[in-house]
């Protein structure tokens, strides 16, 4: 099962420079696994252990143009040829 | 250094006093590679806050797809403190997300929403790392070079 995911250029350094990698799984959380193990890093940039293993407040994670807060967040299924967004949020004081 | 257009730089001046007393934040995109900031993108504070500023994520990926598309990237993302100076407050350096981009912070704190001069400053932000840079107010930026 074939996910593609687009990387912001702020997490390139854990995938070589490549804008898109490819990974599985059927959940997000198990997508963002398996990303782990092909780049590693990576997770702890998007998920917050500290704060109960939730999506980093200030990274955006959409499926199919949907932020995936309002459709599961880390649990929010995934299907054969969904296309996954990081985007950190543009945000500040 | 940041070249930027003085059309652009009024336009964000105007934002920054319009939106006043709340953050006002934007970005100007430019073609990949080129560094030249062409066109100016007001984007709406989804905070509507005086000490915080949050593009809201919907119109955020929205922003990025149209930049995808026309092989544009974010050359200047800038926003405005209302009280304080034109310099990166720690949330700002903590969230900068964009190596490439120029930071563009104004202060509207003397004037407010009227006329009067504003405080414009650049910087590159990086791994925690601010660095002020000059701006080049230029009429118009330089026809661009044959690539």
């Amino acid at each position: 099962m074939a996910i593609e995911v687009r990387i912001p250029t702020i997490l390139r350094t854990y995938t070589d420079g490549e804008k898109a990698v490819s990974g599985e799984g059927a959940t997000l959380s198990a997508l963002i696994a398996d990303l782990e193990s092909n780049h590693p890093g990576i997770r702890e940039r998007l998920v917050d252990d500290s704060e109960g293993g939730d999506l980093r407040r200030f990274v955006n994670v959409y499926i199919n143009d949907e932020d995936v807060r309002f459709i599961g967040g880390l649990e929010a299924t995934l299907d054969d040829g969904d296309q996954v967004v990081v985007l950190p949020a543009v945000a500040g004081g | 250094m940041l070249t930027i257009d003085r059309a652009t730089y009024e336009a964000i001046l105007a934002h920054a006093r319009r939106d006043h007393p709340d953050e006002a934040c934007g970005i100007v995109a430019g073609p990949e590679g080129t560094d030249r900031p062409e066109r100016l993108v007001e984007m709406i504070n989804a905070a509507g806050s005086p000490t915080f500023y949050e593009f809201d994520s919907t119109e955020l990926l929205a922003l990025y797809k149209e930049m995808w598309a026309n092989d544009e990237e974010p050359v200047v993302v800038y926003h405005s403190h209302t009280a304080t100076e034109a310099y990166p407050s720690r949330t700002d350096i903590g969230l900068a997300s964009e190596p490439g981009a120029h930071y563009v912070l104004v202060s509207t704190r003397e004037h407010g929403n009227n006329e009067g001069p504003v405080e414009f400053r650049s910087y590159r932000i990086i791994d925690g790392e601010v660095t002020e840079e000059e701006v080049d107010l230029v009429e118009k930026l330089p026809a661009r070079s044959p690539s």
